[in-house]
């Protein structure tokens, strides 16, 4: 495709993105996810009203039991919640970009069966595991998984269409699961693990966000970075080439802050599947075609969604959690199939 | 000699002493080796009452149970290859599996404390609760990927979508399980044959028997689904008729196996795939030679998680998605 018509295409995209619904994405999206986070902060087996919660948040009375819950429980709860969900959307954002490929998601590309399996890995072979060391782990894991399912891909014939792509994601996770089920019967940690996988922001603490904030920092700057060249490479590569994009580099790039943000969201707050998937989606719908758009603005959405899941999974069985990864699939699932249905001739 | 061994007859004969040979091995090892003399004194009545125990009670109904569980999934396998021309068509990547596991956890989460232990009794109800959860898993997957007709590819789509689904329920009733029972779930859900006795021998036998033969007399229909709905129809077979019993009846197969054995996956995939490389698609030959094969790979693959990392055992649903999944992706790089 020659420099001009290039140029034409990413023209014509670019028409068909709606920077002011994008703004308006936005700032509505910080209001309810602001809101959303008062209410998850405030419910729990303790109800807490929402003048204790500023009271906590501005006048902090450690002799509170209170005040204890919310500053060492709920808020690093909620914003851990935030950040794991805008990591999921994100990451998710990228490689529906990139792979061109609707059915694009950390969690049925083989990038959270990895992580699991680096981390069932860890619960077995030490007996005390810092947060650091798994959280490595879960990177490792995430990008083995995420290259066994691209190799698998590339070497397809006839190319990687997006039902290979989402049969090859689907058999890998089989594949890596079934030795982590192995793993966790053979050393009797099969129930903590599973805790784990099911996705849980119960053990959410301010230590965790420590590790994960730098991440968050580093790997949304780069997606927004990056953002522009996403949109060029979601265009076909045709175009991208006739733009003068260097596309190694670009997917180079890309891959990395999948890695980076599945990697920390899976070690922090287990396998939550599906966010990935429908935010992205959704965002599309709102905001256009254009990536300088959707990765922000799913970055908000996807927050929003998971502190809402995860209130959910509170609410629903209370006493006990409901496993937020569940809650997110089952959110997911019926989009998928959605997505399944109207593409299905395409696919 | 080359003639010879082409022929399928030569490669029936040869699987059978295959199956044969294994079954010899399979009965000496274990946590227990036990002499080959001392099989031979036991099974004519003459060895010792600990040896006797150890082949009649614990590792002959296992056996057997491999052998049937392994030839039902494996007749699923083929006859869902063919209705949905989709070689990459398995009960379990379909989420059969997960609708039967499902509503087996659900039996168990309910029931299991007023019947304490898996009684006589679940183990006859079991299995229909398996059915139940496998036909509305179908039923869900029929309907979502029906649009103006069925394609393959949205089957597929739509199957991992209900499995994921059906799993999430999994997931939300097992953590609420007691740590033992959990443990108990997790081994069955990922495929296990341990602590099979003879009463789920008697159990599934009286089906299988039906519908196996079954499945070998619909063999022309299949044959006919398999080269495409047009020409079938024009064939005058009644195609949609046609395709709702041979789904019915591949999904009660898998469902008999996921109630006695958990959930196997990639045996239903694999099996066919191997049989038609040995004898060809005709599915009078091809079913026979399937279940086989599928038998074959079930207790070789059981013997294997007894003894890898003896004492402690492998679920024989990971040894074959460890061995079954690289192969799955091997076809998957193949197909066009």
């Amino acid at each position: 495709m020659g420099r001009q018509s290039a140029v034409t295409t990413l023209e014509k995209a670019k028409a068909r993105s709606k920077p002011s619904h994008a703004i308006l994405v936005i700032g509505f999206g910080f209001v309810l996810l602001t809101a959303a986070l008062v209410l998850s902060i405030s419910f729990g087996a303790a109800n807490i009203s929402v003048g204790t919660i500023w009271d906590a948040i501005t006048a902090f009375n450690p002799t509170l039991t209170e005040h204890q819950i919310i500053y060492d429980i709920r808020i690093p709860r909620a914003l851990g919640a935030a950040l794991v969900g805008s990591f999921l959307a994100v990451s998710g954002a990228i490689m529906q970009g990139m792979t061109r490929n609707p059915l694009g998601e950390p969690s049925i590309m083989g990038v959270m069966d990895g992580a699991a399996l680096a981390i069932a890995i860890m619960f077995a072979f030490s007996a005390s595991i810092s947060g650091t060391s798994l959280m490595v782990a879960a990177f490792i894991g995430a990008g083995a998984g995420a290259a066994f399912v691209f190799f698998i891909g590339s070497f397809a014939r006839g190319g990687l269409t997006p039902a290979k792509l989402a049969l090859a994601g689907v058999t890998v996770g089989a594949f890596l699961s079934a030795i982590s089920s192995g793993i966790a019967i053979h050393f009797n940690v099969a129930q903590d693990i599973s805790f784990w996988f099911a996705g849980g922001l119960a053990g959410m603490s301010w230590s965790n966000l420590q590790m994960i904030v730098p991440v968050a920092i580093g790997g949304l700057t780069l997606a927004i970075i990056l953002s522009r060249s996403v949109t060029v490479l979601s265009l076909g590569e045709d175009v991208a080439k006739g733009l003068g994009q260097r596309i190694l580099l670009i997917k180079t790039l890309g891959v990395i802050v999948v890695l980076l943000l599945t990697g920390a969201g899976v070690a922090v707050a287990g396998a939550i599947g599906f966010i990935g998937l429908v935010i992205p989606h959704i965002t599309r719908g709102l905001v256009g075609v254009d990536y300088r758009y959707i990765i922000p603005c799913s970055a908000v959405l996807g927050a929003l969604l998971l502190v809402l899941a995860d209130l959910a999974a509170r609410i629903i069985n209370a006493p006990f959690e409901t496993p937020v990864g569940a809650m997110t699939a089952l959110i997911g699932v019926p989009f998928f199939l959605y997505l399944a249905r109207r593409d299905g001739r395409k696919l | 000699m080359n003639a010879l061994i082409k022929k399928p007859a030569f490669k029936i004969v040869t699987l059978i002493l295959l199956i044969l040979l294994t079954f010899i091995v399979s009965l000496q090892t274990g946590a227990i080796q036990i002499q080959p003399v001392d099989v031979l004194r036991t099974l004519v009545g003459l060895g010792s009452e600990r040896d006797a125990l150890i082949l009649f009670e614990f590792r002959l109904p296992r056996m057997v149970i491999a052998l049937l569980v392994g030839a039902a999934l494996a007749v699923s396998g083929a006859i869902l290859q063919s209705i949905s021309q989709n070689e990459l068509a398995d009960p379990g990547i379909l989420g059969i599996n997960t609708g039967a596991g499902l509503a087996v956890v659900i039996f168990i989460y309910f029931f299991q404390g007023s019947l304490t232990g898996v009684s006589q009794l679940s183990i006859f109800i079991m299995p229909l609760f398996a059915f139940i959860g496998a036909a509305f898993a179908a039923f869900l997957i029929y309907i979502f990927a029906w649009k103006k007709g069925i394609t393959p590819v949205r089957l597929i789509l739509v199957g991992i979508a209900v499995n994921a689904a059906f799993s999430a329920l999994l997931i939300v009733i097992q953590l609420r399980m007691a740590p033992n029972d959990f443990m108990q779930a997790t081994i069955w859900l990922t495929g296990s044959i341990w602590g099979s006795t003879w009463s789920y021998v008697v159990t599934i036998l009286p089906w299988l028997l039906i519908l196996v033969p079954l499945a070998i007399y619909k063999a022309r229909t299949l044959n006919v689904m398999q080269v495409g709905t047009e020409s079938a129809i024009s064939l005058g077979v009644s195609m949609e008729k046609e395709r709702r019993f041979l789904l019915i009846l591949a999904v009660a197969l898998a469902a008999i196996s996921v109630a006695v054995a958990g959930g196997i996956a990639f045996l239903g995939l694999v099996a066919p795939h191997i049989a038609r490389k040995l004898v060809g698609p005709q599915h009078q030959i091809m079913i026979p030679t399937a279940t086989l094969v599928g038998a074959f790979i079930l207790l070789a693959a059981d013997m294997i998680g007894r003894n890898v990392l003896a004492p402690s055992e492998i679920p024989v649903g990971i040894v074959i998605a460890i061995i079954g999944a690289p192969y799955f992706l091997y076809l998957l790089m193949r197909t066009p």
